[in-house]
């Protein structure tokens, strides 16, 4: 019934320490905490970009994953900023940010709510980031769900391509709860005139990646 | 592709517990912004827009025990069943979706649960969905968007294309987000609250007045069975986000521009109407006024609904849009209350009195924090 | 007043999140804004926040925070003439 295919052409996985493209292990620091992870993952891929030390964990994790995924994949045309999707969901929302900020108005004797954190406080601010380095005004959703549903993810996001809406998407979980997080973005466009994807966009195959990278978790 | 109807609807503000009794205090040129001095929300006092917590209570007791509720979700409660009560979509059908849009849903729970982790679970916005899918026991998981300011646009766009591809037959959207000490002070920091009553639009406008509020409204691939005069029905609709700032408008108003722009483009009708965002910040009420002089909308009437509710985050693009349907089916349109003189660098037709006027089309347009912003045509 | 340049230099890196920059790299007399440092509106209302937490100075509006916070020496100048530095 649909008119085109589309392939998942690259995914990115950040776990555990571990960042992974397309199923190569890129980078690892198993002993860093998240934070110090986030910073090292960041200085490893010499990404000279200084807003990054303003952003809050989430954002980080958002940022390396989109930017890890479209290094792989050829680079978003200005031509191509009006059509690209970026769908993304979550389970804690923004609740590191959230939790900090509460800290910041808990003693109404010192009380001095920062803006640079209360900013953080809404998770589509991560889209906004990943937006903003890359330069895309297309479809933006940000979804809260209890764990990732690629049937729904798919479902949405083909949605947009049925439609003519978006050509291409950036779509996937960011999610980072405490010690807990996880990211794991797709990137997806047309089969037509490209390059063999990773696998077709259906919600298995999605499944199959999101667990992929939990697998090897476990050695 | 399927005709999207849009059916039954329900707002919950300071101004009343139905449609019809916030068009009423609107039409009466009430506004719900009062003075509060009241320091479990804020050191310092401010204006807001609030409930009446004990009517609020009154009336969720003829639904379920207030204990097991939080605050937000009584909101929504009560807002999903005065719109269903004016409605015969089976809300327990498996071919009807639920969409929750929400800036931050309970967290005034934040400040107890850090004390005592765990007891404020439904901080978590699925486990509050969940609790509200029990409630009224829907078939699908509530789908629940939480975009900053446009979320309820976003999820009125969302279940729109949901009924035209036909995933289903009938969508309740629901926006809601209660005043908060968390909200408050995020705000204070930014020094964007007003001292007063917020001025949309106004040449002195100063920043916004935050509110609360609930608002439902039930799309529909069928007619409802109003007479075809006021039967009015969503159009297309999109998002773009304005890949400039996290929390600062686009000086060209790029995002909101491109959304329009799309909008204009999938929908024929010609727009008599628009429903802007209008939050009274100096920045957003510019950008507007920028990105619709773009677009060649500047000679089209605008008003903002923010001096009647202040900005409800989540629940204003749902309340909005509905202010926006009565509109066309009244064929009516609403003062900017607290624009006394309107002044933005590139004016725009602003709306400073109520008044009678036949309008067709409405386009609802929003922005928030994050660059993203969306525009929708309502139509009859 | 040197000294509390030093200072203000090592604070405004610290809440700016500026975590690449050295004191060294900040000339107090350069504008913060727009050129020089070029930080944005988020940067100017942390600062805000910074010299009431630290200095016990409000500044209530935009405004007022745009002539204080026009360079490092300003903002020295701000505190040393409210007797707080």
């Amino acid at each position: 019934m649909r008119k085109e295919e589309y392939i998942i052409s690259d995914f990115c996985i950040i776990r555990n320490n571990r960042a992974i493209v397309n199923g190569e292990l890129i980078f690892s620091a198993p002993r860093h905490n998240t934070a110090a992870f986030l910073t090292a993952l960041y200085r490893h891929l010499d990404v000279g970009y200084a807003k990054f030390f303003k952003m809050d964990s989430l954002c980080k994790l958002g940022f390396l994953a989109s930017e890890l995924i479209l290094r792989k994949h050829d680079p978003i045309l200005p031509d191509q900023a009006d059509d690209t999707g970026l769908i993304l969901a979550n389970a804690a929302s923004s609740i590191d940010s959230d939790r900090n900020h509460q800290r910041s108005i808990a003693d109404h004797d010192a009380y001095f709510p920062s803006p640079s954190v209360f900013v953080y406080t809404l998770a589509n601010i991560v889209a906004g980031e990943i937006s903003i380095r890359h330069k895309l005004h297309g479809e933006n959703a940000f979804f809260i769900d209890r764990q990732f549903d690629p049937v729904r993810m798919h479902a949405y996001a083909t949605q947009l391509f049925d439609e003519d809406i978006i050509k291409r998407c950036l779509m996937g979980w960011v999610e980072l709860d405490g010690d807990r997080y996880e990211a794991v973005l797709y990137f997806i466009q047309k089969s037509a005139g490209h390059k063999d994807g990773i696998a077709i966009f259906e919600p298995g195959k999605l499944n199959d990646i999101y667990l992929q990278g939990s697998d090897l978790w476990n050695n | 592709m399927k005709e999207v109807f849009i059916g039954a609807a329900n707002i919950i503000t300071s101004l009343g517990f139905t449609t019809a009794e916030n068009m009423e205090r609107m039409k009466a040129g009430e506004t719900g912004i009062r003075h509060w001095n009241d320091k479990s929300l804020s050191p310092v006092p401010f204006w807001a827009s609030r409930i009446d917590d004990s009517l609020l209570q009154k009336i969720f007791s003829i639904y379920a025990d207030p204990r097991d509720f939080t605050r937000f979700e009584q909101m929504v409660i009560c807002s999903v069943m005065g719109a269903l009560k004016n409605s015969s979509v089976p809300s327990g059908d498996k071919r009807t979706l639920f969409i929750l849009s929400t800036t931050k849903g309970n967290i005034d729970l934040l400040k107890n649960d850090m004390v005592r982790p765990g007891e404020g679970n439904r901080i978590y916005l699925w486990k509050s969905a969940e609790a509200l899918q029990n409630f009224f026991s829907f078939i699908n998981r509530p789908l629940i968007i939480s975009n900053a300011c446009i979320s309820g646009l976003m999820a009125i766009i969302a279940g729109s294309r949901y009924i035209r591809t036909g995933a289903f037959d009938h969508v309740i959207v629901t926006g809601a987000d209660i005043v908060s000490e968390f909200v408050l002070s995020g705000f204070n920091s930014f020094l964007s609250l007003c001292d007063g009553p917020c001025r949309p639009f106004d040449k002195n406008r100063q920043g916004l007045s935050l509110g609360e509020g609930a608002g439902t409204i039930i799309l529909s691939s069928s007619k409802p069975g109003k007479e075809e005069s006021r039967q009015i029905r969503a159009g297309f609709g999109f998002t773009s986000n304005d890949a400039n700032h996290i929390s600062g408008p686009s000086r060209t108003g790029e995002g909101l521009y491109r959304a329009i722009r799309k909008t204009l483009e999938h929908n024929p009708v010609q727009v008599d109407y628009i429903s802007a965002h209008g939050t009274a910040t100096p920045y957003n009420d510019e950008m507007e006024s920028i990105a619709l002089t773009r677009a060649g909308l500047q000679s089209i009437p605008v008003n903002s609904f923010k001096g009647y509710w202040g900005h409800t985050l989540g629940a204003a693009g749902v309340i909005e849009s509905i202010a926006g349907v009565y509109s066309l089916q009244e064929n009516i349109l609403f003062n900017t209350l607290g624009c006394n003189d309107p002044g933005t660098e590139n004016p725009i037709s602003v709306i400073g009195n109520t008044h009678k006027a036949e309008v067709k089309s409405c386009l609802k347009i929003a922005s928030g924090f994050g660059g993203c912003n969306a525009a929708l045509i309502l139509h009859k | 007043m040197e000294q509390l340049i030093a200072k203000l230099k090592a604070e405004i890196i610290e809440v700016l999140n500026l975590t690449e920059m050295t004191p060294d790299d900040i000339d107090a007399d350069k504008p913060l804004f727009v050129e020089g440092l070029g930080l944005d509106s988020i940067d100017a209302l942390e600062l805000i926040v910074l010299l009431e937490k630290k200095y016990g100075l409000k500044i209530g509006t935009a405004e007022e925070g745009k002539t204080v916070l026009r360079s490092v020496r300003s903002m020295a100048d701000f505190i040393t003439a409210n007797n707080k530095g």
